[in-house]
């Protein structure tokens, strides 16, 4: 009996599915930008701002985790009988490459890179009689013989040969960057990283070295204390804190993403209709987007997944699997937020194509007797499109905001999805236990702040560079 | 200006049925009642009789639309359209699906509401429009530099950390008031003092950015330039001519959200205990209670459109060309 060529078999859930639609989907733009100048000069001026290539930087990071956690496997199981048979737990590559923290499940909270549970239990000892004692963690720091003597020792001889790894890694990727740079004959690699290094570059390099720098200080002495510690401690069920606050990443960036992606349809043809035909067309419209936003989001939303709730509830046999609602369950969120947040940008789109339908060029247009749907297809569409990709990026954080508001409220994600809300919701009662749990609300308000903040000073630069003179919304709900 | 306003306020009802029959295709189509009862009650006891008893009980065992088995007007009236639908135009919200009066539940708990939330509007104005202000004073300054990047570090924190922390430092730490609860008369101001200036807190990122842009806008117009030129100092074109034209965008761009204060802030109430419509509608959610749910969306709409009438009339209050168009 042969062995399968793969030992495992890719499982592509909806949201995958769609998420590297939208890769693909970016790749497609990126290359045709590039072969049009018109295009890539807004592109360009993100590109000089030090603050939005910084923010890039470490939203590339969280985006190769997020994608990570993207594609999903079951692995084949020792073949019996002549069958190939797959497992039934689902995995994704992140899983793979967290295993050592998925696995490593304790009994319940212990401390940041503790030995011992955070928690006294009654323990038997030999000669029968019983005592309360901090017992020993089952996997964080079960190398060490004696961790009162070692303790200190090992936890900053591994943070100190995770950091000199990281800037190590930090300085060859600098390297490699300059050495790209430098192919043209009159440059050499050390005067690019003089140049990078004293700001007189046109991409502001010195700004994604320090951003690159910071995370490979950070993730360096993380990566090479996890394997032997949980680094961030664990939660009630002891599981690591750190695996939870990157499983929540996917989540949140799913739902930033595949949100606007929903909403993007709806407010551009109803946007561009409304504003190119005036009329009947334009009050019916403005009729359906004020009604929709006279009622207040958050009742909207809990309405909607209210009544989402109860389908599911009452159609179990369309999900097979806990995991596959959990997936549908966050793709419906998605549509629900999107479906609910396209007034905005209906109308500043429909007020722009007011102002553009009356130009001159569109005028020749329905003098050569082009028709209306290849007017605003072809003159009006790329006109607009800075408005959209402002709009796209300036709601990205607010949505992943938005999940942890949601799912504190009961209408966020399923409660068996690993999210910052779920993460926030069973951590909130900790900070009342005596002594108190903090590692969990630290490390999703950590993660959180950091691609909140990111994503915010990227759509800042993305705001500055395709329109300068247009206010919208400055960052307000 | 009178045919204007008449004008809205018509307008401002045809939206409002909008509202209305786009919620009850949201809780009737999607689900029927059959469905509705089935979730309340649970997989368990899930009998025939059961879920006929618990329509019967709230009234969904009617038609939708048309009653054929009742005479004359009856025909219309004797329905779950009419009963659950039409009824909230005139307030008359009924009896929630655990059988309490929602008209009285709302009556008595939109004041602890609006006991937190305008205190927290206006201290929240002055405070944000000052911050703003000097950022604007100090403009392309490194004062001005920080001040901007604090905002947005503050408007990157998640709102539920900002009532976690405070409750931890204010209640916990330095137990200088309740961690959470409420009472009345003048013992509630200590279980309210923590919301409010959370509220304030958590709002000032993004506000106060929002108003230094328009304070921004404001100063690069032509008039302030001619204010300067007769020589008038900095501080008096800020005070004197920036700040009372900027208040008109920041006014009537605020008047919209007045009415809904009284709706109350769904994670604030439920976090701190306060007895107010916004925990109302987190237990109604979280209980899958739909009338009330049902009402709370209507009511919603409501205080908005009422906000969207006052900013019009604002208008005509301080803008000239709209008053006599």
């Amino acid at each position: 009996m042969t062995p399968p060529i793969f030992p495992f078999r890719f499982e592509l859930w909806w949201s995958d599915a769609l998420v590297w639609l939208l890769v693909l989907a970016v790749i497609g733009f990126a290359l045709y930008t590039r072969n049009h100048p018109h295009l890539r000069a807004p592109w360009a001026r993100v590109a000089r701002s030090a603050s939005g290539m910084a923010a890039a930087t470490v939203l590339a990071a969280f985006v190769l985790v997020g994608l990570l956690d993207s594609v999903h496997y079951r692995a084949a199981l020792p073949p019996q009988g002549g069958k190939t048979a797959y497992a039934t737990e689902v995995r994704s590559l992140l899983d793979r490459v967290l295993e050592p923290l998925r696995l490593t499940r304790e009994k319940t909270y212990s401390a940041p890179l503790a030995t011992h549970l955070h928690a006294k239990e009654t323990v038997q000892l030999q000669d029968g009689s019983e005592t309360r004692v901090f017992p020993r963690l089952r996997h964080g720091g079960a190398h060490l013989e004696d961790p009162q003597a070692d303790w200190g020792r090992d936890v900053a001889l591994k943070a100190f040969r995770g950091l000199a790894f990281g800037l190590l890694l930090w300085f060859v990727a600098m390297i490699a960057v300059c050495a790209v740079m430098a192919r043209t004959p009159d440059s050499s690699i050390e005067s690019l990283w003089r140049e990078a290094w004293a700001g007189r570059t046109a991409v502001p390099w010195r700004a994604v070295f320090c951003a690159f720098g910071l995370l490979c200080v950070f993730v360096g002495p993380v990566a090479a204390l996890a394997p032997y510690y949980h680094v961030l401690g664990t939660d009630k069920v002891g599981q690591d804190v750190l695996y939870q606050a990157l499983k929540s990443i996917r989540t949140g960036l799913v739902i930033g993403t595949l949100a606007t992606l929903v909403m993007l349809p709806f407010a551009l043809v109803l946007g561009l209709m409304a504003g190119y035909f005036k009329g009947w067309i334009d009050d019916v419209i403005q009729y359906v987007y004020t009604t929709l936003s006279s009622i207040p989001g958050v009742l909207l939303i809990a309405a909607a997944v209210l009544m989402m709730q109860v389908y599911i509830e009452n159609h179990a046999e369309l999900f097979p699997t806990t995991e596959i609602r959990a997936d549908i369950r966050l793709l419906a969120l998605c549509v629900i937020l999107g479906v609910t947040s396209w007034t905005g940008l209906c109308r500043l789109l429909r007020g722009e194509a007011l102002k553009l339908r009356e130009m001159e060029y569109i005028q020749a247009a329905h003098a050569f007797g082009v028709s209306h749907w290849r007017i605003m297809m072809r003159h009006i569409t790329p006109n607009v499109m800075h408005i959209v990709m402002i709009a796209l990026v300036m709601d990205f954080s607010g949505l992943v905001l938005a999940e942890a508001v949601l799912s504190y409220v009961g209408v966020g994600v399923d409660p068996s999805m690993i999210s910052f809300g779920t993460m926030i919701n069973s951590a909130r009662l900790e900070m009342a236990r005596e002594p108190m749990v903090w590692w969990s609300l630290a490390a999703a308000f950590v993660f959180m702040l950091t691609l909140v903040l990111a994503a915010n000073l990227f759509a800042d630069a993305v705001r500055d560079a395709f329109d300068p003179r247009l206010i919208i919304s400055g960052g307000r709900p | 200006m009178t045919a204007y306003i008449i004008r809205r306020l018509i307008y401002g009802v045809f939206v409002l049925v909008g509202v209305n029959v786009f919620t009850f295709a949201l809780f009737f189509f999607v689900n029927s009642p059959d469905d509705m009862a089935r979730a309340q009650l649970g997989a368990k006891r899930v009998t025939p009789e059961a879920v006929e008893k618990w329509k019967r009980e709230r009234g969904y065992d009617k038609p939708l639309f048309l009653n054929d088995n009742m005479p004359g007007v009856a025909k219309v009236t004797n329905t779950v359209f009419f009963e659950k639908s039409v009824r909230l135009f005139v307030f008359q919200f009924g009896a929630s699906d655990q059988g309490r009066n929602i008209g009285y539940d709302i009556s008595t708990r939109m004041w602890p509401s609006l006991a937190v939330q305008l205190p927290a509007f206006l201290i929240g104005l002055l405070v944000y429009i000052t911050f703003a202000l000097m950022m604007a004073f100090f403009r392309a300054t490194y004062l001005d530099f920080w001040g901007v990047v604090l905002c947005v570090l503050m408007m990157s924190v998640s709102g539920l950390f900002y009532i976690i922390g405070g409750q931890f430092i204010f209640g916990k730490l330095w137990n200088l008031v309740p961690i959470s609860g409420y009472d009345t008369g003048f013992e509630a101001i200590k279980f309210l003092a923590l919301p409010v200036l959370i509220g304030v807190i958590s709002g000032i990122g993004s506000n106060a950015r929002w108003y230094r842009t328009i304070f921004i806008e404001e100063i690069s117009k032509d008039y302030v330039r001619t204010a300067r030129a007769k020589g008038l100092s900095e501080t008096r074109v800020l005070f004197r001519h920036v700040l009372q034209n900027a208040m008109i965008p920041i006014l009537t761009g605020v008047v919209v959200v007045i009415p809904l204060l009284f709706m109350g802030a769904l994670i604030t109430e439920s976090f701190f205990g306060i007895p107010g419509l916004g925990s109302y509608t987190i237990d109604a959610i979280s209980q899958q209670d739909f009338a009330i749910v049902r009402v709370m969306v209507f009511l919603g709409s409501v205080l908005y459109i009422i906000g969207l009438i006052l900013t019009d009339i604002s208008y005509t209050l301080v803008d000239p060309r709209v008053r006599f168009s």
